[in-house]
């Protein structure tokens, strides 16, 4: 699906991470910020592509600055902010809950 | 009804990860995930989504997990259910009830969210915050089998009241007994409205002894620290648990004699004095003052 706008979710609170999501060219691009990155940098990166791909987008530049988050708030963050780039907040895509 | 302890219910912001992360640590009865008034409306579909994320991989033990959705007339309200339903949410709590209609709306999505998601068993609970509400207690308490409980909510009522918060409490009786009366009546539960002032604990040990004594099930709570008092209010001392323990067993003796009648020191024991007596070992298993066998727990 075509990203129509970009969108953010999440915040730089404790426990949350903060995803923005523009359109791309050349696949999903993750731009990692973490503290924790060197242990679970490729497992947030994983959850969020998986997340991106099961919205339907395949092209996208992914900004990520991760403060602590587990693996579901990062699902969450993603998809609420892939919902908001899909502009489809008020029609979720239940099958990718 | 399914009988269980609800003591506490603590209110969680939907869309803060941390508090939703930690939820299930503090021994709270009855978890409530927030996605109301906790939740700006440029928030809402993401605390949606973390909440359903959170409750799909979170351990929250044995705690009733709950939401409180957006109101009926929202933008919000039917995702909100749906998402809900789709999670495996015990309770959906829904705000500013004033009629059995409502809860009926509630219900006609919860089943239209079960037939799509496959889901059962989805019950819902009223929180009452208007005049006309809590005159309408009963209706509403009685407007669906899916009911387990009525909630104050004070603030709201108060203002629909044109008067506020009271240090004894006076502004709220006649919520609280109608509310109170509803839900026995119905035979489901009843929450005490939340106590704001984290600063004034004796006040809220005096309102929580109050709603004890009324026979409220428990009370609405915004601060986990909240929880052990409340559970200490509503702990039974140990001359309650000795008695209850006695007519225990008298009900297990009339078992193994066969016979219909309950008797103890020689007196027919009735089905109140029973229930009661059940109540009070769910209490005191709760509160860890005796084990499931029914010994006490030396501190």
């Amino acid at each position: 699906m075509e990203i129509k706008t970009t969108a953010m979710a999440g915040t730089l609170e404790s426990s949350d991470i903060q995803i923005t999501i523009s359109a791309g060219q050349d696949g999903i691009n993750i731009d990692l910020d973490s503290s924790v990155a060197s242990l679970y940098g490729d497992q947030i990166k994983k959850v969020i592509t998986d997340t991106l791909v099961a919205t339907g987008i395949t092209n996208a530049n992914v900004k990520a600055i991760d403060k602590g988050a587990l693996d579901c708030v990062v699902k969450a963050r993603a998809l609420a902010a892939a919902q908001r780039a899909l502009e489809t907040s008020d029609q979720p895509a239940w099958e990718v809950f | 009804m399914e009988e269980r302890l609800r003591r506490t219910m603590m209110f969680v912001p939907g869309n803060n990860p941390a508090m939703v992360k930690d939820a299930g640590i503090y021994g709270a009865d009855s978890i409530m995930f927030d996605l109301e008034d906790s939740v700006s409306l440029s928030q809402k579909d993401a605390a949606r989504v973390l909440v359903y994320e959170a409750l799909k991989s979170q351990d929250y033990g044995d705690a009733e997990l709950v939401v409180r959705v957006n109101g009926v007339d929202t933008p919000y309200f039917k995702n909100d259910v749906f998402a809900m339903v789709k999670a495996g949410i015990d309770v959906v709590r829904l705000p500013k009830v004033e009629s059995a209609q409502m809860m009926l709306d509630l219900v006609k999505v919860i089943e239209e969210a079960e037939a799509k998601f496959g889901v059962t068993g989805t019950k819902v609970m009223a929180a009452i915050e208007s005049a006309r509400g809590v005159v309408k207690a009963l209706e509403i308490a009685e407007s669906t089998d899916r009911m387990i409980g009525l909630a104050l909510s004070a603030e709201d009522y108060t203002t629909d009241m044109k008067t506020h918060r009271y240090p004894d409490g006076a502004e709220l009786e006649f919520a609280r007994n109608m509310i109170l009366h509803a839900a026995r009546a119905a035979g489901i539960a009843a929450f005490d409205t939340v106590f704001t002032n984290m600063n004034d604990v004796e006040g809220f040990k005096r309102e929580t002894e109050h709603i004890h004594e009324l026979g409220f099930d428990g009370k609405s709570l915004v601060n986990p620290r909240q929880i052990e008092w409340v559970n200490d209010v509503y702990q039974p001392t140990k001359k309650e648990i000795e008695n209850a323990l006695d007519v225990e067993a008298a009900i297990e003796e009339a078992h193994r004699n066969g016979s219909g009648v309950i008797s103890m020191n020689g007196q027919m024991v009735d089905r109140p004095v029973v229930l009661r007596a059940q109540r009070v070992l769910r209490l005191a298993k709760a509160s860890n003052l005796i084990t499931e066998e029914g010994e006490f727990i030396e501190e």
